[in-house]
């Protein structure tokens, strides 16, 4: 119970920050290249890590269900329709989603951590500049304009990534694993994973924002704000991913 | 001027600040002196609108800050110019982008305007060829000054400074002193200076005001706190060896 009253203010406060967040740019062109700047470092920097996890990943699901597949009656297609599917209902939107609270959020946390804690926010404030605005939303912007990108390029590498696999190992061929792969599809299993994808940004950025912008301290708190932002966005992307599952494939 | 009226503040149930009423006047080197602790920041940090305060009011040539909105504070911070103790200049940026950085915020001057008054304010606090360079790449004093150019790029009414001299060597300490000094008195700006330097108080304190325990204790200048007969603030000015052995 104490646990809980303790959450409510933290919602308060985040509420309150958000508030300060969603207004409009004080400067458009400054907004502009900030968004380029965080979709450079936030964005294009995650490509790497996203083809190499989605690749491997993409693989073993690949060999597992491969392995697993013993009756005859049972045809060796099913291995490409395994992987995509859940390459593109799981694996893709929530798994990577989390892998970039680790890598993204930890950073967002602790470079607004950082520029408080040596007055950096401070200075901004003094000058005029609405600094939750300013650090914040391009931020946010610019994840929920790249990460969709880099999940649908994810779901590609993680199919590609299964592919590899087959062709190397022999257990299914190319023309088995493309039929799998083209069977019954959906487009709109994409558009739910998407969906996901565009509010397991939100979270990543706002929630990080949010710690690194009320840490007070010095350096341990700067540390302590990057952990707590992972931990408690990962912890959200997993409810929203019930929660998201629940509404839009039901 | 700048007017401090009864001004509050309690973090929780400790009270920091004890109605202080304080006045900064124009063209002049406003220091505000205390012990660490005594809630001098505080006292500025309320006075920039940093932390807001529990009662009182603080007045800039007659424009209740307390009470503005955020749009009306937006625009009078532009007038205002700070220093930060580690000089919060943006790592993420060059010094000339530092600098440059109020005038991209708050005005439609075209680029050459911008990096002609760039280069002035640099020169102005003695530093040059440094534009490009990152602030790590910097010592302690050229930050503090870079800090200063940027604090003076807006051409503020109000400068305010938060112990300038932190971290620096006693000959760097007085470099930036007189920094101050100057630019006060050519801009006639209003300057608070918050500081517990001796050689400040002694150098520059056109007045001083001595904070004691979250109270105004002491109102002079640096002639008269040399007199004083204040027991706290004696044992303040005079607690080290070196000013102690001067009084003797």
């Amino acid at each position: 119970m104490a646990k809980v009253l303790h959450i409510l203010p933290e919602i308060g406060n985040y509420v309150l920050l958000m508030r300060r967040v969603f207004t409009r740019p004080q400067k458009l062109k400054i907004f502009w290249n900030q968004l380029m700047l965080e979709i450079e470092q936030l964005g294009l920097e995650s490509f790497g890590i996203v083809a190499f996890i989605s690749t491997f990943m993409g693989a073993v699901v690949a060999i597992q269900t491969a392995y697993n597949i013993t009756s005859p009656l049972i045809p060796m297609s099913m291995v490409g329709f395994t992987v995509r599917q859940s390459v593109i209902l799981e694996f893709s939107p929530t798994i990577l989603s989390l892998i970039l609270a680790g890598k993204v959020g930890s950073r967002i946390a602790s470079e607004i951590g950082t520029m408080r804690v040596t007055e950096q926010i401070d200075a901004l404030e003094i000058m005029g500049v609405n600094s939750a605005n300013y650090l914040i939303f391009p931020k946010m912007t610019a994840l929920l304009l790249i990460n969709p990108v880099l999940i649908v390029f994810s779901m590609w590498m993680g199919v590609f990534g299964g592919w590899l696999a087959m062709v190397a190992t022999g257990l299914v061929s190319t023309s088995d694993y493309v039929q799998g792969i083209r069977i019954d599809f959906q487009g709109y299993i994409v558009f739910y994973a998407i969906t996901k994808t565009v509010f397991f940004a939100f979270i990543i950025a706002t929630v990080s924002g949010y710690y690194g912008y009320v840490t007070s301290g010095g350096a341990l708190e700067v540390g302590q704000a990057s952990t707590k932002a992972v931990v408690i966005s990962s912890i959200l992307i997993i409810l929203f991913n019930l929660v998201l599952t629940q509404l839009l494939l039901t | 001027m700048i007017e401090a009226r009864n001004l509050s503040k309690n973090f929780g149930d400790r009270p920091v600040l004890k109605n202080v009423s304080c006045n900064f006047e124009k063209g002049k080197t406003n220091l505000i002196i205390g012990q660490s602790g005594s809630g001098k920041t505080v006292l500025m940090k309320c006075l920039v609108g940093l932390f807001e305060v529990d009662a009182g009011t603080v007045v800039y040539d007659d424009r209740n800050f307390t009470t503005m909105n955020f749009e009306k504070r937006k625009n009078l911070r532009q007038e205002i110019g700070m220093l930060f103790q580690g000089g919060a200049l943006f790592d993420s940026m060059t010094v000339e982008n530092n600098i440059m950085f109020p005038l991209n915020m708050f005005t439609k001057q075209p680029l050459s305007e911008k990096s002609d008054r760039v280069n002035f304010v640099l020169k102005r606090v003695n530093l040059e060829n440094v534009n490009k360079l990152m602030p790590s790449e910097l010592s302690g004093g050229m930050r503090k000054r870079v800090a200063i150019a940027r604090a003076i790029a807006m051409n503020p009414h109000y400068l305010f400074c938060d112990e300038p001299n932190s971290g620096l060597d006693p000959q760097t300490s007085g470099v930036i002193d007189h920094l101050i000094q100057e630019i006060t008195q050519e801009y006639n700006i209003t300057t608070i200076v918050n500081t517990h330097d001796m050689n400040s108080v002694l150098g520059i304190g056109d007045t001083i005001a001595y904070i004691y325990k979250g109270e105004l204790w002491w109102r002079g200048d640096k002639e008269t706190i040399l007199k004083t007969q204040n027991e706290e603030l004696n044992e303040f000015v005079f607690g080290t060896e070196l000013t102690s052995r001067l009084k003797r």
